[in-house]
């Protein structure tokens, strides 16, 4: 039985090990600025703990084969040196690969959520509701209109609750359900929920960010190519969560200022 | 230490007293595992539902559209009743079956007998204990009867979609409301379990059982008691906090200026990350709740079917109280695209991986513990083998999950569900699988039958691989979780494996009936288990089995050797009983 359970595990840890090195699902191609970073660092991280599963599995498996009880007098053994050496040694190893992937990965997580957004960022506001993403553009005067909850009207297409007839900043916000975006410009978006916790995720971008009621929190990329992805919701957020999705769509400049022109109030 | 224990009860008198409000923590323990039962049953069948739903999208349940006619009209699951599965799932799992079991229910009827007392420091505490979350549960499962069914929330009910009501959707009603109620009562049951643990350990030990002495399972417990003391006394102020939010229109959870259906919603101040920082702070030592006593029964299960002393007995102790402390230290993992400071994260990061070290360090312990071994791989040993391999690969997606950089790819996706099923599904039920096929011959005074016990292992070892390994697959592509279907444009291409995973979890949730029936069949018909069928040396094993209500018939057993006396040249054997008077001849 012993040796069953042995080569059961060795089968279930080279089929396990050899999917993740084939990459038959893998991450999908990454079209960011900081996504580098974050794929070196899961790259760093999958042969580390990789080797680790592997040589724990199969020598588990190993010495199961090796030492049932075969009911013969054979004497038992204790681990070569004893607890301390084995001790010793994983706490050295474990300890150094923490320090290394946290001074690497804190160094990447910095870039995306420490380090100020670019100045030339072009800033959009983003706010999730139950269960769809309204984009507003600031329009030609670069100022977004003030926001009041209770002008919020989704029946009249008033999402944010702007008060055009009072307030000249909002006269000119364009407000769009899909995230246009020019490539290669840095973006910076402030995140805010008009009703519960919902979520920004574009894998495609390696970027994940809830948004969280009564805060505003900002976030930025830089996309590097032209692409239509899919941004998801991944914070639950009742029925529709399932269908709380909304486009990407990064564009060439030209292409982009032309759409911001079609769709100017 | 030396006690003066008297005896606390006379044996009980009529069926009441005996099997329904006993005093007796033997009892108490059995109806512990039976509640845990039943909760794992009623779990189960919903995760079925759930697996289907997400495998086979447009295809009816057989007989659901008649249970559900709204919920599953025509019986095909619909998005919120997924939802509300999938929170009644999580909160079942967690709550009743992985903290009811491994802790409460083994630690009720073990730890007693194996510090040599006669029963628990205050009986009357523990009887209470059990039905406390006896209420509970019913107050959980009678959210299924409610006119809008279930909460939605999850098993963290993130506020403020927990704490609006019946604006946020369907469930938020009543339904939430009873959630809350559920778990506040549940950590009231748990104080008190978690008090008479400690109680017990401190005060009621035989003499000669020092703490050194003591079996590493009771440690566990005893050191799970004091994490669920401090984690639980946590979670039972939010819950309440959280309930006023919803009956007396305070805002604790809730922010000002949010419009709900249509509704600005008459509260403001207060907020959502409170709940997160409340329950994590809670959850996550919950976790551990979940894995110590695993930890601690197979460091005491596994000697004994290696015939050979645990590796580094005293390390793997300091490891655990490691682990217990740094648990406290990394909430915080779970929050970090919370929107908190993203500098925190960092903070939260390290001990989290930081807690890695003292894992690593007893899976180790537990390999070198098998080098050189004469292994018995009856059941309880291969369930031991298979959380060592499981914990393992729990632990190894924790690694990524840790780093923020990595986490802020992986959060939200199936590799987080794959984590924690592998670490704290997985793992904590093969603990609990081993504590069953090696305990019950004490508390029933039958053994179970082996053969089942091993095809009842090697199909679930199977089984589970198949089912929670992809999920690492799937999130690592991206696919989101608590998502009712993937069949639009959105990740449609992770169906066939979605299907996959199904098949796996209808095949394994089928071998689980191997396991029901031998549970049945050994307790009527097994065959009669003598006092120490395997040869151990804890306390529980010089007792007669099952143990008479005062646990030792009216004497006090004297401790003279610690629990690890394996492969050595004892009276009776390659083993020396903790209550032998023999002395230790090395070999
Ligand atoms: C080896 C050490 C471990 C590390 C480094 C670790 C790390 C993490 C991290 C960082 C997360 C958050 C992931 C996210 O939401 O993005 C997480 C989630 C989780 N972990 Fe672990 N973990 C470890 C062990 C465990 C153990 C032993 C258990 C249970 C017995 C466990 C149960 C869970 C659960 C239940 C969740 C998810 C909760 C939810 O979001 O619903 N983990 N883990
Ligand atoms: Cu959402
Ligand atoms: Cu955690």
């Amino acid at each position: 039985m012993g040796r069953l359970f042995a080569v059961v595990l060795a089968v279930i840890t080279i089929v396990s090990a050899a999917i993740f090195i084939a990459r038959i699902w893998w991450l999908p191609p990454d079209i960011s600025v900081l996504g580098v970073g974050i794929d070196h660092q899961m790259t760093e991280t999958m042969i580390a703990s990789g080797v680790l599963f592997v040589v724990c599995q199969l020598v588990l498996a190993m010495f199961v084969w090796q030492y049932g009880d075969a009911g013969d007098a054979r004497p038992i053994k204790t681990f070569p040196g004893g607890a301390t050496p084995m001790v010793v040694i994983a706490t050295i190893l474990v300890s150094a690969e923490i320090l290394v992937l946290t001074l690497v990965g804190t160094k990447v997580w910095g870039g995306i959520f420490l380090s100020p957004p670019d100045p030339s960022a072009l800033h959009i506001d983003v706010q999730a509701e139950q269960f769809a993403y309204y984009f507003r553009y600031p329009g030609p005067d670069g100022k977004f209109g003030a926001i009041h909850p209770e002008l919020i009207d989704d029946g009249n297409g008033n999402f944010f609750g702007l008060d055009p007839a009072n307030d000249t900043a909002a006269r000119d916000d364009i407000v769009s359900a899909s995230l246009v975006i020019p490539v290669n410009k840095p973006i910076l978006l402030t995140l805010h929920s008009k009703d519960v916790g919902h979520a920004f995720y574009v894998p495609e971008l390696r970027i994940q960010q809830d948004f969280v009621p009564g805060l505003v929190i900002p976030l930025h990329f830089t996309a590097t190519r032209l692409a239509k992805e899919e941004i998801v919701c991944t914070q639950l957020c009742g029925l529709g969560h399932y269908n709380m999705r909304a486009y990407l769509e990064v564009e060439s400049l030209g292409q982009f200022q032309q759409w911001l022109k079609d769709h100017a109030p | 230490m030396e006690t003066t224990a008297t005896s606390h009860h006379a044996p009980p008198q009529g069926f009441l007293r005996k099997y329904v409000f006993s005093l007796d923590h033997k009892v108490i323990g059995k109806q512990y595992l039976d509640l845990a039962l039943v909760a794992v049953v009623i779990g189960m069948v919903l995760s079925w539902l759930m697996r289907f739903h997400l495998g086979f999208p447009t295809t009816a349940v057989p007989g659901l559209g008649k249970l559900a006619p709204t919920a599953a009209a025509g019986g095909v699951i619909t998005p919120e009743l997924y939802l509300a599965l999938m929170t009644m799932h999580g909160t079942i799992m967690v709550f009743f079956v992985l903290t009811t079991a491994p802790f409460a229910g083994f630690g009720n009827f073990v730890l007693p007998i194996q510090v040599g007392a006669e029963d628990m420091a205050f009986p009357r505490f523990n009887m209470m204990s059990f039905w406390v979350t006896f209420v509970a549960f019913l107050v959980l499962v009678a959210a299924f009867f409610v006119p809008e069914g279930p909460p939605i929330s999850g098993w963290t009910a993130y506020a403020p979609l927990s704490a609006i009501g019946k604006d946020a959707g369907p469930g938020l009603g009543t339904g939430q409301t009873l959630w809350a109620v559920s778990i506040a009562l549940f950590c009231v049951g748990q104080l008190l379990g978690a008090l008479n643990f400690i109680a017990t350990t401190l005060d009621l030990r035989t003499k000669g059982m020092t703490l050194m002495r003591m079996p590493l399972s009771t440690w566990a417990w005893f050191i799970t008691s004091v994490i669920g003391l401090i984690a639980f006394s946590v979670l039972l102020p939010a819950c309440i906090l959280l309930i006023l939010d919803r009956v007396a229109g305070t805002s604790f959870f809730i922010p000002g200026g949010l419009v709900v259906s249509d509704r600005l919603q008459p509260h403001s101040g207060g907020s959502p990350l409170l709940w997160q920082h409340l329950f994590w702070f809670f959850g996550h030592p919950e976790v551990y709740i979940a894995i110590l006593p695993g930890f601690g029964i197979v460091s005491h299960i596994l000697p004994v079917f290696a015939r050979k002393p645990l590796l580094g007995p005293k390390v793997v102790l300091i490891c655990l109280i490691a682990i217990a402390f740094l648990s406290y230290t990394v909430w915080g993992h779970h929050m970090f695209l919370s929107g908190m400071n993203p500098l925190s994260a960092t903070l939260f990061s390290v001990p989290t991986l930081v807690i890695t070290i003292p894992a690593t360090i007893v899976v180790l312990l537990w390999i070198g513990t098998v080098y050189g071994a004469r292994m018995r791989f009856t059941t309880p040993a291969l369930f031991c083998l298979g959380f060592i391999s499981v914990f393992v690969s729990g632990g190894i997606s924790g690694f990524f999950l840790a780093q923020p950089s990595i986490d802020t790819y992986l959060h939200g996706t199936y590799f987080v569900v794959g984590h924690f099923h592998f670490v704290m599904g997985v793992a904590a039920m093969f603990g609990i699988f081993a504590g069953v096929y090696f305990w019950f011959p004490k508390m029933y005074g039958r053994m179970m039958n082996d053969k089942l016990g091993k095809l009842h292992f090697t199909l679930t070892l199977i089984g589970v691989y198949c089912v929670f390994m992809p999920m690492h697959y799937l999130g690592l592509a991206g696919n989101v979780r608590r998502y009712s279907t993937f069949t639009d444009d959105y990740m449609k291409g992770s169906l066939p494996l979605h299907r996959f995973i199904t098949i796996a979890a209808l095949f394994t949730g089928a071998v689980q009936l191997i396991f029901f029936y031998n549970l049945i069949h050994s307790r009527l018909r097994g065959a009669k288990a003598p006092d120490n069928p395997w040869q151990a040396t804890s306390l529980e094993w010089s007792t007669s089995s099952p143990p008479p209500f005062d646990n030792f018939g009216g004497h006090h057993p004297v401790v003279t050797h610690g629990p690890n006396e394996y492969g050595v040249k004892g009276p009776t054997g390659d083993y020396i009983m903790q209550a032998s008077s023999d002395q230790p001849v090395t070999s």
